[in-house]
């Protein structure tokens, strides 16, 4: 199980990796794991508003939908387009490839509500 | 009957083979090995192996068995001949469904197979209107059930029995040899495919599963989970019970007329003569959607702003490559051809009324 160190968490199993003020949000490994056979990733549009804690959008598989959670508040300024023929990168390339949403931060002091690596990995392995 | 969770005689081999393995009716089941699409798909197309031990079978004999059978289902058993199989259902009084089933014509006896999740609620229901001089045994827990579909079922089905499969019709079973014990099964399942469901003793489980799985490597059978199990019924418009019929449905809602014969009586029947006569005031119908988003169960079906029914069963149809819904309607809506809209996360994604089954292909309809 692969989780990188320089990557922030959410126990709702999104990553989150940060430059500057933008933060590029995926789904973890450990969910990728979980959800096989991904059909299809609802996302908002670039311009679009989302709140911490909030659901941004949804990762449909043939057995059932999930609610991906936005880990930090503010504007979509990135949407990765090449999910809505490939969605199943996520399940291949989950810290790559298969990024979600990038987003231009509101309120960075959200970001230390967020999980570090270390505290993550415990969260998964107990 | 326990409250333990019940490992099946196969569970250490899903393991082994990398099954996802969740609790499902009180049962430890494989939901999926290698995804539910490939699985899906390799049944379809070549062949695919399912341990469906966690359902259940009931054993009626004596010299009233017929008689009692007769008043519990709505199908007619006095047709059956020796070696035939029905697909039958029980309802109570208000013709809600109690279970769908299959009957399995004995010489002396029928076998009934019912779904797991019912198998305590059906023995009670059962046992509570048996008629003198008609015996009820429970042999879930000494039964295992493996199950062989798709296209090319035969050629690995063959390789394991000295029985003539090639004169075997559909819905019909045989007692035979196979991995040298004899056993009952049946050409029969739940997939659309042709295919084959074996009744082990428990001292033959491994036997029989190793001697299944070295037939299929040479066919590339591959394990299915119960989420392709889902899915190829789904395409089937196979009705599962406790998402497209239980207590509050009946089979003339459902469009399982064909397995009401009214003129037997039975439990329900006045009910449901009455239903057929004066037609139901919903039907269960395939719905095809557009766009990718899926349907679930519960989601409201719409025409126009008004809400005219629900979803029962969604998925999106790794045959098909689109979304699609079992669901009720007001009969006005249920023709095939309507369109309609379901709402999907506040967004009401346009579906339209389709013939069924959605899949059209299926080497057994």
């Amino acid at each position: 199980m692969n989780v990188p160190a320089e990557l922030k968490y959410t126990d709702e199993h999104e990553w989150i990796g940060i430059e500057g003020n933008i933060a590029t949000i995926g789904v973890t490994d450990h969910a990728a794991e979980e959800l096989s056979d991904i059909t299809f990733v609802e996302l908002p549009a670039v311009g679009d508003e989302v709140t911490a804690g909030e659901a941004f959008g949804v990762i449909e598989t043939v057995k059932a939908a999930s609610d991906l959670f936005a880990p930090v508040s503010g504007k979509v300024v990135e949407v990765n387009t090449t999910l809505e023929d490939d969605p199943e990168i996520v399940t291949k390339e989950p810290y790559g490839a298969g990024w979600m949403i990038k987003i231009e931060m509101s309120d960075p002091s959200e970001l230390e509500k967020l999980l570090d690596a270390e505290a993550y990995k415990k969260l998964i392995f107990g | 009957m326990t409250d333990e969770i019940v490992k099946t005689a196969f569970y250490d081999y899903h393991f082994a083979a990398g099954g996802k393995m969740v609790e499902f009716a009180g049962f430890k089941m494989p939901i999926q090995y290698q995804g539910i699409t490939a699985e899906h798909l390799a049944v379809r197309n070549n062949v695919g192996l399912f341990d469906l031990s966690h359902m259940g079978e009931f054993e009626v004999s004596g010299p009233r068995a017929l008689d009692f059978l007769q008043k519990v289902t709505t199908n007619n058993i006095a047709e059956l001949e020796v070696g035939q199989i029905q697909y039958n259902c029980m309802t109570l009084p208000s013709g809600g469904i109690v279970d769908d089933l299959l009957i399995y014509r004995l010489p002396t006896d029928y076998m009934l197979v019912v779904n797991a999740a019912n198998i305590d609620k059906d023995f009670d229901w059962l046992r509570s209107n048996l008629s003198a001089d008609a015996e009820l045994v429970d042999r879930s827990p000494l039964t295992s059930l493996l199950a062989i579909q798709g296209p090319n079922a035969e050629q690995v089905m063959s390789q394991i029995t000295d029985y003539d499969l090639g004169g075997m019709s559909y819905y019909t079973w045989a007692e035979a040899s196979v991995a040298g014990a004899k056993m009952m099964f049946s050409r029969t399942g739940y997939t659309g495919e042709d295919g084959f469901e074996i009744y082990i003793p428990p001292e033959h489980t491994d036997a029989v599963w190793r001697a299944v799985t070295e037939a299929g490597k040479k066919h590339n059978m591959e394990l299915i989970g119960l989420a392709a199990r889902d899915t190829l019924r789904l395409e089937m418009k196979m009705a599962l019970y406790g998402n497209d019929i239980d207590e509050t449905t009946t089979p003339i809602e459902a469009g399982l007329s064909w397995i009401v014969k009214l003129d037997k009586d039975f439990i329900g029947h006045d009910v449901l003569a009455r239903q057929k006569e004066e037609k139901p005031k919903r039907r269960l119908v395939c719905l095809e959607l557009e766009g990718k988003a899926i349907p679930r169960q519960g989601y409201d079906i719409l025409d126009g702003d008004d809400v005219i029914g629900s979803v029962t069963s969604g998925t999106f149809s790794p045959s098909l490559q689109k979304p699609i819904a079992l669901g009720y309607v007001v009969r006005r809506k249920a023709k095939s051809g309507t369109r309609v809209s379901i709402v999907i996360r506040n967004k009401t994604i346009p579906a339209t009324v389709v013939k069924p089954p959605f899949y059209k292909n299926a080497s057994h309809k």
